[in-house]
């Protein structure tokens, strides 16, 4: 339920202001088009690069968003009123569902895009495309999310999220760029899910464990 | 039955010990005015018994719900006043978080201005509105960081009159203050720390009511700097 809350106001609040999600998607959009422009690359070049290129875009407008995820306490200092009121691992858990359901956004709205610029038929796997998209987008924010609670107090976080955030993605980004890569050219093979799903659960067991360390100190 | 007990106490802050070992046992259903000079240690052993720091050392025990005050306002700017309080609501677990809200928001005279965002509100309605959030959910146990501090006479006069209730309904209220003499004629209970040590913590004596010096003077080092 407190989770649930903290979801809710965070979209809420999201909603109201545009701050991460209006700069999210434009940086999505802007590279997505500038790299299309950049490059004279034939058909099958593409498509070797398209996952890559997708979950690179994708990972810069996540740290983007959850940069903010814990930056929205700052002011008023209403963090210090957040942790009183409940537990830290429901402000964890509503805060990284917040996350992934904007980063979701960003990439839903940007992958037409990019079928669209770089000439790629994306619908054919669509429901095996929206799963990885989901388990790499819940890896992304709930590591994001936790980074960006262990920063919040940092004098230089929008430099520091990043910098923490890259290295501990590189699993992960390896995993969901070659399936990506793999269902947009027909030929992936769905077992490679597994990865993405031992991250996704480790990362958020460890995260769920440390949380109120990070919260509390 | 002690609804705050807290036993040697030590807090940290790299070198610097901001609790040294202080111990604080306080009743159910008083009220005690945590009162040092600045540097003391009360915002620091409010934030222990509020969940929001660890201590370095010792034993912390708390029975009941907490409402908190510190010194920010707590409210969320993009949220309007029923949002953020049924916010906190279902944070707190209300049974009936909007019936809730509309009742505190009642309480301290926001109900006219319930769907505004808080961010359009003056600092005194702000004010309200997070006194409003502290007390929202019936706390067992409140806890209020210099809560008079730069409140308007209106906002003063609402958490005056929350307090009393909070009072007669059984609550036991924790409060560090400056305004001695303010506090001293809502408090049952004063504990007096002086550079991280709890040097009196007892009940309020008649001497200490009429005369707000009388503590440092009895038990303190060196005079206060300033006197509330």
């Amino acid at each position: 339920m407190a989770a649930i809350a903290v979801a809710g106001k965070d979209l809420r609040t999201e909603w109201r202001t545009r701050e991460s999600l209006n700069s999210a998607v434009s940086f999505a959009l802007v590279i997505l088009v500038l790299f299309s422009f950049a490059f004279d690359l034939d058909r099958d070049e593409k498509l070797a690069i398209s996952g890559g290129l997708l979950w690179l875009v994708y990972a810069f407008a996540g740290a983007l968003i959850v940069n903010r995820s814990f930056a929205r306490e700052v002011p008023n200092d209403c963090l210090e009123v957040l942790i009183s009121s409940a537990r830290g691992w429901a402000i964890f858990l509503g805060k990284s569902v917040a996350c992934f359901v904007l980063l979701m956004v960003v990439e839903l709205i940007s992958l037409p895009i990019f079928g669209l610029f770089y000439n790629i038929h994306w619908t054919g796997s669509l429901l095996a495309l929206l799963l990885v998209m989901a388990l790499s987008t819940w890896g992304v924010t709930v590591v994001g999310t936790a980074l960006s609670a262990i920063t919040v107090n940092v004098r230089l976080r929008e430099l520091m999220l990043p910098v923490l955030l890259y290295p501990l993605m590189i699993p992960l980004l390896i995993g969901a760029m070659e399936m990506t890569t793999g269902l947009l050219n027909g030929n992936a093979v769905l077992s490679d899910i597994r990865l993405l799903i031992v991250y996704d659960v480790m990362f958020t067991a460890i995260a769920l464990y440390l949380i109120e360390f990070i919260l509390v100190i | 039955m002690h609804a705050v007990a807290a036993d040697g106490v030590w807090k940290y802050f790299g070198d610097y010990p901001a609790l040294r070992g202080a111990k604080l046992e306080v009743a159910k259903g008083s009220c005690t005015a945590l009162i040092g000079r600045n540097g003391a240690g009360k915002t620091t052993l409010l934030r222990i018994l509020a969940r929001l720091s660890k201590p370095t050392k010792g034993e912390v025990h708390i029975d009941g719900r907490i409402g908190y005050l510190g010194h920010g306002i707590g409210v969320y700017d993009d949220l309007s006043a029923f949002e953020n309080l049924t916010l906190f609501g279902r944070l707190a677990g209300v049974a009936n978080p909007n019936q809730s809200a509309e009742a505190a928001l009642e309480r301290v005279g926001l109900t006219r201005v319930k769907e505004g965002l808080a961010r359009e509100f003056s600092r005194g309605m702000r004010q309200r509105l997070a006194i409003a959030r502290a007390f929202l959910h019936d706390p067992e146990l409140l806890l209020l960081d210099e809560p008079f501090t730069s409140l308007d006479d209106r906002a003063i006069d609402v958490l005056q009159k929350l307090l009393s209730e909070a009072l007669a309904r059984g609550s036991t209220i924790i409060m560090s203050t400056h305004q001695i003499r303010e506090a001293m004629e809502l408090a049952t209970d004063v504990a007096l720390l002086e550079r991280g040590r709890m040097i009196y913590a007892g009940p309020r004596t008649t001497e200490m009511l009429l005369d707000p010096g009388y503590l440092y003077r009895t038990y303190a080092e060196s005079p206060p700097e300033s006197k509330g």
